[in-house]
């Protein structure tokens, strides 16, 4: 039934699938636990119920968000060998040191002090209840630290040779570790993740403002979100630069296939808009400025960007997917800037409350940071193709001898499985929405609550008026 | 380059290490994932609510013990792990799904309407039930061997499947509820710890049964395992490893019966660790039974070294905090009024 099927086109959607799905919850969660941080530090300094309101909602939304990031996160660090094996057999020697400090130094970190932060109220005191909050915060970013790490190793490999079998020696651990994409991928994705929370965060508080909902508790959200607006977005910017000219420098053929170029060029002209041809090598309908590129990448009018034609055919990135992706990433992140700018201009109008264009504005960019943070990474991980590790190993060699057939039934059963189990997750976060902060009460995994009760004792005792919340 | 090859047995150290963290995988999600497997059977919602809170603040750290013995595996026997998970491709991904379907439940369970909340139970309750049952098939299918050519795995997508690995799945989820239901035993009271001591007993017939069959059987059908136990002078210093599993088993049996709470469950860590060392020494020294020893499989020096000075340096810290947390929701989960 499935003979027909190529295992390694199996293999990477199916990775694709699962990776593209994780990384939605660390987007959000690396974002959200600082800003928990921040929010119980502030509630402890003002001692302002507001603060702990909001906390309190959010901590929530972020227990139930962590907890689908902890399920797919576990799938992942198998996948390397159920997937990739000879790639695992290969690299193992250099990127599994990497995952296992990543493991030992923020898993465990997280995981431990997670329990505390939720379920922890009443048993610690308020101080020690916030280092545990930015403990799992540091967590996440150290979380972050390792896999980037791992993963620029992969787009831009360093300190390592090639033995026997084709196996990867490591032969200077800072090189590998510190490689030279590493950096700006770092401070590029944990941006992101700042950006995505604080979109979502400023979404909900524009939705609260719009409904005339708890409307000093929104007015921290939507006050604090837009602060990130304003300074992080436009930084997010010269960072994708920053990081966008690394990979000029290192990984030339991804930076062809985002600008749609294929004859190299001095003076090339910023494709504005196109598709680009795989077939014909060619970027049709294309709206260009002319010379941008060249003075974007190289800092003069006419020097030279590598087209694709500099390649063979079967070492380019399929260029149309990450054309596209980049400039929806890019849009999206001009449209977040936007969004700082005419924050300001609100805020000495002192209508950045009021405004009720600015909260449907807002809520529609609520998942702007999601779709900006998966279009990126299909930039980088598209763009890295045909390489697993670029230059080093191909992904049609590093496939797991596994058939066709199972891997085609486990991907069938992971997007079932994850449409329903996220979708009820996602449903919940939006009941969590919609209840809102501030009420003091709730059901038990209500977690921040001074007394949780049971579910049976609220749904037995108090006529279940809660549970239905 | 920097490495310890020159003084350490890195090879060595790494296989204990590796282990240990699939050892302690087992015993910690063991009582959890056996709370899961009871958890239809408890007597009343209110028992339901206790078991689910018992454990709610630790599932996820247990959990990452595995991810440890995932990606440990992965940076000291790269070679067996790559080998391994296209082996056990099937398994290991309906364990994956089973642990995502009993890792959400936890949130959501308690944020479901009541007349939703039941998908949640069984989700809970199926996801436990799945990731135990693959678990169990992993252990039986491995100790049976796997197919090697060169660097890879060389079997079929079903060469896991048999009877034999069936069994040892069935085993598991008893062994998982002994321990779920000595550790309620612990952290229950009323009802709940009532019905959990009965349900450990029976467990425990069953537990014993099971390990039995697999101690008989894995002499039995390899001939390189039956020398390693039963030649001289092996049998003499082997010999009291299953005399301490029977003794074990009769004082857990003892402990249920005179209503003691924590040593049925601490002496069911001792019965695991009995059986989990047998199976250990009769694999002993392959990492894929029965072609690749964890030497042949141990990855670059300099890769072992780095990750080992890490480990020996957060492994301790690492412990020190998870007792620290359980410390911290020490004290009885109670089922009738109120949380703690």
């Amino acid at each position: 039934m499935f003979e027909h099927l190529d295992p390694v086109f199996l293999a990477r959607v199916q990775f694709a699938f699962t990776v593209s799905f994780h990384i939605l919850f660390p987007s959000f969660t690396i974002g959200l636990a600082s800003w928990l941080a921040v929010l119980e530090w502030r509630w402890l300094r003002t001692g302002k119920q507001v603060y702990a309101d909001v906390y309190k909602m959010w901590v929530k939304i972020f227990a139930v968000t962590f907890g689908m990031g902890v399920v797919s996160g576990v799938v992942l660090s198998f996948q390397f060998g159920t997937n990739w094996s000879i790639f695992s057999d290969a690299g193992g020697n250099v990127i599994g040191p990497l995952l296992g400090y990543e493991v030992l130094t923020a898993f465990f970190l997280e995981a431990s002090f997670l329990g505390i932060m939720l379920f922890g109220w009443n048993r610690v005191s308020p101080r020690l209840h916030f280092a545990a909050t930015v403990i799992v915060a540091a967590g996440t970013l150290v979380s972050a630290f390792w896999i980037l790490s791992a993963n620029s190793w992969m787009q831009t490999p360093a300190g390592f040779r090639v033995g026997e079998h084709g196996l990867l020696y490591p032969t200077d651990w800072l090189e590998v570790i510190f490689n030279p994409s590493f950096p700006y991928r770092l401070v590029h994705m944990v941006t992101a993740a700042y950006l995505t929370t604080a979109f979502t965060v400023a979404g909900i508080g524009a939705f609260y403002l719009w409904k005339k909902r708890h409307l000093a508790q929104a007015r921290v959200m939507l006050g604090m979100a837009m602060i990130m607006a304003i300074f992080v977005a436009p930084l997010q910017l010269l960072f994708g630069d920053m990081h966008g000219l690394n990979t000029f420098e290192h990984q030339p053929a991804k930076v062809a296939a985002m600008e749609g170029l294929w004859e190299t060029t001095r003076g090339a002209p910023l494709v504005l808009f196109g598709w680009p041809d795989q077939e014909a090598e060619t970027t049709r309908y294309a709206v260009e400025v002319p010379k941008l590129s060249s003075l974007i990448l190289t800092h003069s009018l006419d020097g030279e960007v590598r087209g694709l034609k500099d390649w063979p055919a079967n070492e380019r990135p399929p260029a149309a997917v990450v054309f596209w992706s980049f400039r929806i990433m890019v849009g999206l992140g001009l449209l977040m800037i936007a969004t700082g700018l005419a924050a300001i201009v609100l805020y000495f109008r002192k209508r950045l409350f009021e405004a009720r264009w600015f909260q449907y504005w807002c809520m529609a960019l609520t998942p702007a940071g999601f779709v900006a943070v998966l279009a990126g990474w299909f930039v980088t991980e598209v763009g890295r193709q045909p390489w697993i590790v670029q230059g080093v190993l191909r992904t049609a060699d590093a496939v797991s001898p596994v058939i066709a057939q199972s891997v085609a039934l486990s991907l069938a059963a992971f997007i079932v499985v994850y449409l329903f189990v996220f979708g009820a997750g996602t449903y919940y976060i939006l009941h969590l929405i919609n209840k809102g902060p501030g009420d003091g009460e709730g059901v038990y995994g209500a977690h921040g609550m001074d007394q949780p009760p049971l579910v049976t004792d609220v749904a037995g005792k108090k006529g279940g008026r809660h549970v239905q919340s | 380059m920097f490495s310890l090859e020159g003084f350490l047995d890195l090879a060595l150290i790494w296989y204990v290490l590796i282990a240990t963290a699939v050892f302690l995988y087992v015993l910690l999600d063991g009582f959890d994932l056996g709370v899961g497997i009871l958890f239809p059977f408890a007597p009343t919602d209110e028992c339901r609510d206790a078991m689910m809170n018992s454990v709610a603040p630790f599932w996820d750290g247990n959990e990452t013990w595995l991810v440890l013995g995932g990606g440990g595996m992965l940076a000291a026997f790269p070679l067996a792990y790559a080998v391994l998970m296209p082996a056990f491709y099937i398994p290991v991904i309906v364990m994956l799904l089973g642990l995502i379907f009993r890792g959400v439940a936890f949130e959501f369970r308690f944020k479901a309407r009541q007349n939703t909340r039941w998908i949640w139970d069984y989700s809970f309750h199926f996801g436990s039930l799945a990731a135990a049952f693959m678990q169990g098939v992993i252990i039986g299918a491995f100790v049976q061997g796997v197919e090697v050519s060169g660097r890879s795995y060389a079997g079929g997508a079903f060469d896991w499947l048999n009877a034999y690995s069936l069994m040892t799945g069935v085993a598991v989820i008893f062994g998982y509820a002994l321990l779920g239901a000595t550790w309620l035993v612990m952290k229950t009271e009323d009802l709940t710890q009532q019905w959990a001591g009965k349900t450990a007993s029976y467990t425990l017939i069953y537990q014993a049964l099971f390990l039995a069959a697999v101690s008989i059987s894995m002499p039995a059908i390899n001939a390189d395992i039956r020398q390693l136990w039963f030649s001289l002078p092996n049998v003499v210093f082997l010999a009291p490893l299953p005399c301490a599993s029977a003794v074990l088993i009769v004082l857990i049996w003892r402990g249920l019966r005179d209503g003691k709470e924590v040593a049925p469950f601490l002496m069911s860590f001792g019965l695991f660790f009995t059986g989990y060392l047998g199976i250990s020494i009769s694999m002993w020294p392959y990492l894929v039974p029965f072609d690749i020893t964890f030497r042949q499989a141990a990855a670059a020096p300099g890769s072992q070294s780095l990750l080992l000075v890490g480990t020996v340096v957060l492994l301790p810290v690492i412990l020190a905090y998870m007792g620290y947390c359980y410390y911290i929701f020490r004290g009885k989960v109670s089922g009738q009024s109120g949380y703690y």
